[in-house]
């Protein structure tokens, strides 16, 4: 697959997209679906700038990571409310079906994954950094079984703030799947809530040849990177994608 | 003087901003450091901001990578530690064009 | 829909407040803007220099400095970034009396910071009165965050002008434009003019 180029839309490089479906995947993260008509496709992994414009002319402009591999003109967001937040409560709570908002993309080439990227697989999600995580996931779904080992680590801090939690417990999918408990553990667990340690990374994929993908608040990268680094991982099989 | 890291995101998020003046995606371009020798792609970079401008710096040692401000209408893309920087007038948003808006009050 | 983000009409520049400038927006929290990591200075390692145009420096401890005469101003603070905040309480030292440390008959200054930061002022807008050298925010030691041991507070103008982490100020005969003074800001930055960017009038 080729990579398409940094989005040239019909004006200045913004697409028009259209809100097709909102539904809720924890109290405050939206899966939004849009339509944009002439969307070139995209990678598992890249995002897309989303640019609001109020009646007065000013602007206000977010990086969304794209939640699903490439189909047609549909593209899949994961949008969190933040807290004081000027654009994603917009996106969540506002924008009504039907509307359009402007987007930029498909963007950014390096945090990528693509299913003839071989070889084994860690990815690491604290939060909703699952989202882009997500989009590799299900990207290798789709391509059918390679043999090579897959492993997705979740960090949440309660069960409800699990994204895609149906999808991930699917039964057929291949990967080792961990949902990990910082604050609050599910009742029956045998693991305590406690943040991301070095057991939670027992019998995972660890040759140097090992892709990973680490992707959440920045606390949590750091935090992960450093335990991925200590497990003989060379810096530069670990690509990060940090949020504020 | 410690150094302690403030917050800052990965040089991905500069995808956006550097595709209204690179025709090829940047972040994946690579970059060594003058200072300490690291070698990071610019989506590996330490960045900065948004505001007042996004500043990417050397993931080994903070040096000064490149730095991107984006006023109204134009782009600010200072590259490296020196000191100019190249100013890029922005097409202008169409979106602001008032004849764009039909039909609403 | 024919409109664009409908409902949509972001943040700010909507009250009207006397005390608030052109296209700002009040708020009660105190956002914290970094340009890179965060300096810890030691108070027995900090020092703070003046030098003057031809060279003459004076440079005090932070014990002398916390010597020297104290104010408490109380003022309102507007970030170029749009947020403006309302009677903020500081402690520190006026520029006045370190300013007086050196021979000058510069007309610009630059305020130089452990970080590597700089911005450029003209020297009558550190004097008179009005710009100071603060230590402590609400009662309590300037936390690192927020440019803590030390930073410069110039209300009349943008923030970006009250330099954390200062280290010194350097008088110059030639105006040269600071960190972001370089990348398209305004090398003067008062709020109530708007002089944000670097061609606005």
């Amino acid at each position: 697959m080729s990579a398409p180029t940094p989005g040239r839309g019909p004006s200045g490089g913004w697409w028009r997209a259209r809100l097709t479906s909102r539904e809720g995947q924890t109290t405050t993260g939206r899966t939004l679906r849009f339509d944009v008509p002439g969307w070139p496709g995209h990678r598992p992994g890249q995002h897309l700038d989303v640019r609001l414009t109020a009646d007065d002319g000013y602007q206000a402009v977010r990086s969304y990571s794209l939640a699903a591999p490439a189909a047609g003109e549909t593209v899949e967001l994961g949008v969190q409310t933040a807290p004081d937040g000027e654009v994603s409560p917009y996106l969540n709570e506002i924008l009504p079906l039907g509307a359009e908002v402007e987007v930029k993309g498909p963007l950014g080439g390096w945090f990528v994954w693509t299913p003839e990227d071989r070889g084994p697989l860690l990815l690491v999600a604290g939060g909703c950094g699952v989202v882009p995580l997500m989009a590799m996931l299900r990207a290798r779904r789709a391509a059918g079984a390679t043999g090579d080992p897959c492993a997705l680590l979740c960090s949440v801090r309660a069960p409800d703030e699990l994204w895609y939690a149906k999808e991930l417990a699917d039964p057929t999918g291949t990967e080792d799947v961990r949902l990990l408990y910082t604050r609050q553990a599910p009742p029956g667990g045998d693991r305590p809530a406690h943040r991301l340690a070095p057991d939670d990374l027992e019998g995972l994929p660890a040759s140097p040849e090992t892709r990973c993908y680490v992707c959440g608040p920045t606390g949590f990268v750091e935090h992960a990177t450093a335990l991925l680094q200590s497990r003989g991982h060379p810096p530069g099989s670990i690509r990060t994608e940090r949020f504020g | 003087m410690n150094q302690h890291p403030a917050h800052h995101l990965d040089g991905n998020c500069l995808a956006g901003p550097l595709a209204q003046v690179f025709a090829l995606d940047p972040t994946t371009a690579w970059w060594t450091c003058p200072d300490c020798r690291t070698a990071s792609p610019v989506g590996g970079l330490h960045v900065y901001g948004p505001e007042p401008g996004l500043t990417g710096r050397c993931p080994g040692c903070a040096q000064l990578a490149l730095r991107v401000v984006t006023h109204p209408g134009h782009l600010w893309l200072q590259l490296g530690t020196g000191r100019g920087a190249f100013r890029f007038p922005l097409p202008p948003s169409p979106s602001w064009s008032p004849s764009d808006r039909t039909g609403e009050p | 829909m024919a409109s664009l983000s409908p409902g949509f009409h972001g943040r700010g520049s909507r009250s009207l407040v006397e005390r608030l400038p052109p296209g700002q927006y009040p708020t009660e929290s105190f956002p914290v803007l970094s340009a890179g990591p965060t300096p810890h200075v030691p108070t027995d390692r900090w020092s703070f220099t003046v030098t003057g145009e031809n060279g003459g420096s004076r440079s005090w401890t932070w014990d002398e400095m916390r010597a020297l005469p104290q104010e408490q101003p109380v003022v309102d603070i507007h970030c170029v970034t749009r947020w403006s905040k309302f009677d903020t309480r500081w402690e520190g030292v006026s520029l006045d009396v370190l300013a007086a440390g050196v021979e000058t008959s510069a007309g610009f200054v630059v305020a130089e910071s452990f970080d590597g930061y700089t911005t450029n002022l003209p020297r009558a807008d550190v004097t008179g009165g009005r710009a100071w050298l603060v230590h402590s925010f609400d009662g309590y030691p300037l936390s690192p965050d927020h440019g803590g041991p030390a930073r410069l507070l110039i209300p009349h103008l943008y923030f970006w002008k009250s330099a954390k982490w200062v280290k010194g100020l350097r008088f110059t005969t030639e105006d040269e434009p600071g960190f972001w003074e370089r990348a398209g800001y305004h090398d003067y930055g008062d709020p109530w003019r708007e002089q944000r960017y670097w061609n606005d009038a």
